[in-house]
């Protein structure tokens, strides 16, 4: 290990920082493009949260809407490690810690974006358990804190234990990784379902305040994880990166459509519910349609609605055979996911505030900057660890043995 | 292996050739990215707060021993002296033996002409600019009690109207407060004496308090809270009217500064109809309890299960 780790670093410096042009003018813009969000996010802790849309009527707004999706994308690849380790899926096998990479990436966007909403991140300490104070098991965020970070690791691990065999030519003991890809699988669910419970378990917002909010973060997670992950593995074959079986992406489309169906299905259920009672609580819903005086919100949540019953629509006619239609289907249901559960579920939650006043959000251009910068940040981290995982698993990446 | 794969591999071969150049690129490489990032991070320079060493690495409320408070209070009163030019005091109130607060507020009476919404700024050194309130008036419609038809930005001078009746609403000092269970590192608690309050010092901002109140009691600072000199009560409480921070939760705390030492909270002392009352809930004599015997009153949003202390009637 000694005389292997500058071998190590050299070889990952290598092969994250040379590539070709494509390579290059794609990282150089995401890295241009963080920049702008840490220069934004330097601006809001000098000036405070002052610095975005939001107030004491909407106090949670961009930063915690994509953190919610952010989750439900990290849960996601357990969709695909699910088919890889319990099905045993030879094809998709192959290709599953690619998805594993994604939630790894996923994971560390939702902690920035927390990070970035938070008024006192030099406070995070507080939350550090012995030196800071726990409020567990009372506080949802605290099992958050704890799941998310612990989805993290587990993931970590089982990357770093793959590849690592992998680079070095050593054999995988299954016994040293295996049980924690299954803990992993069990965890996933996890993430996604305390994401929720820290909406759902406030009395105060009728709006979250459904038993059927945690199935549905997972059903529409599950529709727009493996959704990006088809229009990754279809770039990666577009770039020559590897081969990727047709019937993976076959696959991952099946799950796709009946979790978008089973979303749509609950999301019925839930307009349902709160319009044809027209209770004091359907409030939320109906502004956030429109039906109650001006809402910036309502066209974004038609558009997602019309997206998704497109792509739904498109997914259950013989057209999905088509690759573009399928491009297209995929990225209108991240889209139409996106808009439904950060724009429509948690700021509308917040929209009338518990005394009926009615305030619109509206994000500023240093909160758009700080979004895209963590977005673009998350894509950065994502590309380089493809980088890295693309050659090792192709087997063009391996250890020189004779470094001394 | 692809042709892509392979062409990589040459573009790979010839660089190790020329490591010199390479290195040159590296070098060039960081120190541009290093630059940029110092750009990037420039606007910190101008912060409008930061934090001194000892405010980092200060302990909980609770944890913080007679000596560390009496340091610390003496601290912020020679900050306060050297940024508002205001020699004010801290005091450290602890909650009476026996003494459970409660409010009332018979709605019967009030006009809705929020001499109580100042005079809580007033006594609580809020930040004026942006403007933080901790009680909100709504107007009515007579009839109902719903909230979402009712209007929280009637003229300023309105008298009151013969249509409409006025709520005012703050924190309701529940005695379930949802609020102190979310939070996920304990900077607000319910003291003995029933009143909710918050560690400025210790809160990390993340606003799940105010997501969880069912009573948009809360207020945050997303701006750096700001008082004129001239404004500033000098007679303060370290859990309650001290000057707060930027990023912190702060909410009505019963003017605990004044209360725990037998005065009346500033909203209630200034209403110029009597529509407030407060007092000990567990003295059998106090006024507040012969309201609750007597009278027939009601808590707001009763369905959510926070038992409020803060009771609202419909008397002559």
């Amino acid at each position: 290990m000694k005389t292997g780790s500058p071998n190590v670093i050299s070889d990952l410096a290598k092969t994250v920082l040379i590539g070709n042009r494509t390579y290059a003018v794609w990282m150089f813009a995401l890295i241009a493009i963080s920049m702008l969000g840490l220069n934004a996010f330097s601006r809001q802790l000098a000036y405070g949260l002052y610095t975005t849309g939001m107030g004491d009527e909407v106090s949670w707004g961009l930063y915690i809407s994509n953190f919610a999706f952010l989750v439900g994308m990290a849960a996601a690849a357990v969709m695909m490690v699910i088919p890889a380790y319990i099905f045993k899926d030879e094809e998709i096998h192959k290709v599953v810690i690619f998805t594993e990479l994604w939630a790894i990436a996923a994971l560390i966007m939702c902690l920035l974006f927390v990070t970035a909403d938070i008024g006192r991140p030099d406070r995070l300490w507080h939350m550090f358990p012995v030196i800071g104070v726990f409020n567990w098991p009372t506080s949802m965020l605290t099992w958050d804190v704890l799941v998310l970070n612990g989805y993290l690791f587990l993931n970590l691990y089982v990357c770093g234990y793959v590849l690592y065999k992998k680079y070095t030519g050593q054999k995988l003991v299954a016994r040293h990784y295996v049980p924690i890809v299954f803990l992993a699988i069990a965890w996933a669910p996890l993430i996604h379902t305390i994401t929720a419970f820290l909406f759902q378990g406030l009395g105060a917002r009728p709006f979250w305040h459904s038993g059927l909010i945690a199935p549905r973060f997972l059903a529409s997670a599950f529709a727009a994880g493996p959704a990006f992950i088809i229009l990754v593995f279809k770039i990666m074959d577009h770039y020559k990166c590897c081969t990727i079986h047709k019937d993976v992406i076959a696959k991952i489309r099946i799950i796709v459509t009946v979790s978008l169906l089973v979303n749509l299905l609950l999301v019925g259920s839930e307009l349902f519910t709160e319009l044809y009672s027209g209770s004091e609580h359907s409030i939320h819903l109906s502004f956030l349609l429109g039906f109650h005086g001006k809402s910036v919100l309502a066209p974004w949540i038609w558009s997602a609605i019309v997206l998704n019953v497109i792509a739904a629509t498109i997914l259950l006619l013989p057209a999905r055979q088509n690759p573009r239609f399928l491009t297209v289907a995929c990225v209108m249901i991240i889209v139409g996911i996106w808009v439904e559960k950060g724009l429509g579920f948690v700021i509308s939650g917040f929209i009338p505030t518990p005394l009926g006043d009615f305030v619109q959000y509206q994000p500023t251009l240093n909160e758009l900057m700080v979004c895209f910068g963590i977005l673009a940040f998350g894509l950065l981290i994502y590309t380089a660890l493809l980088k890295i995982a693309v050659p090792i698993i192709n087997g063009q990446l391996i250890q020189k043995k004779n470094n001394d | 292996m692809s042709t892509e794969d392979l062409k990589n591999q040459a573009t790979n071969k010839a660089d190790e050739q020329e490591p010199t150049i390479s290195r040159r690129y590296f070098l060039a490489g960081t120190a541009c990215l290093s630059v940029t990032t110092a750009i990037a991070l420039s606007p910190l320079l101008n912060a409008e707060e930061v934090p001194s060493g000892d405010d980092f690495i200060q302990k909980h409320y609770k944890e913080l021993s007679k000596e560390d408070k009496k340091e610390i209070f003496a601290k912020l009163e020679s900050n306060i002296n050297k940024q508002y030019g205001v020699a004010a005091t801290i005091s450290d109130p602890q909650p009476l033996e026996g003494v459970e607060f409660a409010y009332v507020l018979n709605l019967g009476r009030c006009i809705g002409c929020r001499k109580c919404v100042y005079a809580c700024m007033d006594e609580n050194n809020q930040s004026r600019s942006p403007q933080k309130q901790y009680i909100r008036v709504m107007k009515m419609k007579k009839g109902t009690i719903n909230l979402e038809t009712s209007s929280h930005d009637y003229p300023e001078k309105e008298a009151s109207s013969k249509d409409h009746f006025y709520m005012p609403v703050a924190c309701q000092q529940c005695r379930e407060p949802k609020c102190i269970e979310v939070c996920p590192v304990k900077a607000t608690w319910k003291e003995k004496d029933g009143i909710v309050v918050v560690d400025y010092n210790w809160c990390i901002g993340c606003r799940y308090c105010e997501a969880a109140c069912p009573y948009h009691a809360r207020r945050f600072n997303f701006a750096k809270p700001q008082v004129p000199a001239k404004d500033i009560n000098p007679d303060m409480g370290y859990l309650s009217n001290r000057p707060r921070y930027m990023g912190v939760m702060e909410k009505c705390t019963f003017c605990l500064h004044k209360t725990r030492r037998g005065e009346y909270p500033s909203c209630m002392e200034v209403c110029p109809t009597g529509s407030r009352k407060f007092g000990n809930i567990r003295d059998p004599e106090s006024e507040v309890r012969k309201i609750i015997e007597q009278e027939r009153v009601f808590v707001l949003k009763q369905e959510v299960g926070t038992l409020p202390k803060f009771y609202y009637t419909f008397a002559k």
